[in-house]
């Protein structure tokens, strides 16, 4: 596990974030920057969920496959709570969200711990989708059947099913065996992702009147999207010898972390938009500055499918 | 009582089950006496009030409960009598020299707030019912207490009339500013007030 990778991978988001920190720091302190202070403030407390999310994941991975695979669990389970919580349901949906909640998640994770590709792929998509109407109809209560169907299963799918294959990654065959590469390539995909929120969100900073949806999140902006994603593609080309792409094509990595920005962003803008009906601005008060859970996974939610099966494609697992 | 420790894990774990999140709004957390009344969707409800109070407050409050369902089963008589120090009615011998009002008056002494639920029942529909004249004479005893409207969102849907098990969604608790019954203000005046003030923090 304490390869030179690791180490290498581990001191350079140290450095980042120590940097971050400092930044912090200075612009807190100083006040004739012109910047605006709740720009400050939310940037502080961004770099302080940064620290939290960071600690967290190192001590699952040191902790073990079976810790990691509990915490993204656990992760998920809350994540799916925010969803609920914010969907409209009938009283007739009762004992189909309890079995979502304590069989059909926790299940998904357990399958996933098991490396069961053929099964964790299938079991929400397939019988979960089946079950998920059977349980309602058979509650008695018709009215917008469908509508409260699709909700269920909407969260079922982003917030479990999809999330689950970030851990996923950690059960891959990988060309190098053991531990240390496995972790380094979940960690790899996390840190992209974060990143590309964060350079995306940067970028959108630029005074620009191209706003993509403006309906949906203002703060969306072409350049933000582009610039994000070409930086998050030269920073992922560069931490090629952290991930097991190493071994193949050097531009791998860089692709992947491509792949990573746009899902990001077709993640974050999908969850903007179920809030914009909604008409609140964050799923929860989790993570002070960071709105609940699902504000912060949105983009791993869309990512970790796409990312998980490009790696199982291209190194054949 | 148990150790203060015990009180704050429970809490925080209660916290965490019911993902509650506390707002108070135009009104602050404070330890003098008060009287807490909210609305009535499950039996959570006083846990997830308890719970959400900050530790110095909530060591003072004291949920009011009926007798037969909160000494049912060992879990709910460790709660009510260990955790919560809870006010139990007995709903099978309520006297006139004896009636619950004068139980929680002598109860309260001068230290003590309560949690009440003046709707008497949990409510099905989720539409908050007429509040019971309790509260009303609670205050024409002690009109020096100060009055916190409660409302407690999304309760009914965790956990619904008659179902057992319990989904797991996230509670929001409303702590609104403090009402007092008027100086000669008539009961039915002032129960149709407190009612509104718990129902408007639904909309905050």
């Amino acid at each position: 596990m304490w390869e030179p990778r690791t180490i290498g991978l581990i001191g350079g988001v140290l450095v980042l974030l120590g940097a971050a920190t400092a930044v912090v720091h200075v612009l807190s302190r100083r006040d004739d920057t012109g910047l605006d202070t709740a720009l400050i403030e939310t940037f502080r407390l961004r770099v302080r969920a940064w620290w939290v999310l960071c600690t967290v994941l190192a001590a699952a991975f040191l902790l073990g496959q079976m810790v990691t695979m509990i915490m993204f669990g656990l992760i998920s389970f809350w994540a799916l709570r925010e969803f609920i919580t914010l969907t409209p349901t009938r009283p007739g949906d009762h004992r189909t969200l309890f079995w979502v909640f304590f069989l059909l998640t926790p299940l998904q994770f357990v399958l996933v711990g098991m490396g069961n590709y053929g099964l964790f792929s299938i079991v929400i998509p397939v019988y979960g989708f089946l079950f998920v109407p059977a349980r309602i109809a058979m509650a008695g209560d018709y009215k917008r059947f469908l509508e409260r169907t699709a909700k269920i299963q909407a969260g079922l799918l982003i917030c479990v099913y999809c999330l689950s294959h970030a851990p996923a990654l950690l059960t891959l065959n990988l060309p190098t065996d053991g531990w240390g590469p496995r972790a380094r390539l979940l960690f790899f995909f996390i840190l992209m992702v974060q990143l590309s929120d964060a350079l995306q969100y940067a970028w959108a900073q630029i005074p620009s009147k191209h706003v993509i949806v403006p309906s949906i999140n203002p703060n969306k902006t072409w350049e933000g999207l582009l610039g994000g994603t070409a930086s998050v593609t030269l920073l992922g080309s560069m931490l090629w010898w952290a991930t097991p792409f190493h071994g193949a094509n050097w531009w791998m990595a860089g692709v992947m972390s491509t792949v990573i920005a746009l899902m990001g962003f077709a993640g974050s803008i999908t969850l903007s938009a179920i809030k914009r009906d909604r008409g609140v601005k964050d799923y929860g008060t989790l993570v002070e500055g960071h709105g609940g859970v699902l504000d912060r996974i949105d983009s791993t939610c869309f990512a970790a499918p796409v990312f998980f099966h490009l790696t199982r494609l291209w190194l054949g697992a | 009582m148990e150790t203060r420790l015990t009180l704050n894990i429970l809490a925080l774990l209660a916290r965490f089950l019911s993902g509650a999140s506390a707002r108070w709004i135009d009104s602050q957390p404070d330890t003098c006496q008060r009287i807490y009344f909210a609305n009535h969707t499950s039996h959570m409800d006083s846990i997830v009030i308890w719970s959400a109070l900050p530790r110095e407050v909530r060591m003072l409050a004291r949920p009011v409960g009926a007798k037969d369902y909160w000494t049912a089963g060992p879990i709910r008589r460790y709660l009510s009598y260990h955790v919560f120090n809870a006010i139990l009615i007995d709903r099978a011998e309520i006297k006139v020299h004896r009636s619950p009002v004068d139980i929680m008056i002598r109860e309260i002494g001068h230290t003590h707030s309560l949690i009440v639920f003046p709707e008497g029942g949990r409510n099905t529909t989720g539409e908050m019912g007429e509040f019971k004249s309790g509260l009303y004479y609670l205050c024409k005893r002690r009109p020096d207490l100060e009055l916190i409207p409660v409302h407690i969102d999304n309760m009914n849907r965790i956990l619904p009339r008659g179902e057992v098990l319990p989904v797991p969604l996230l509670t929001c608790v409303s702590f609104g500013p403090p009402i007092w019954l008027e100086q000669g203000e008539p009961k039915f005046d002032f129960l149709q007030r407190a009612r509104e003030a718990v129902r408007r923090l639904k909309e905050m």
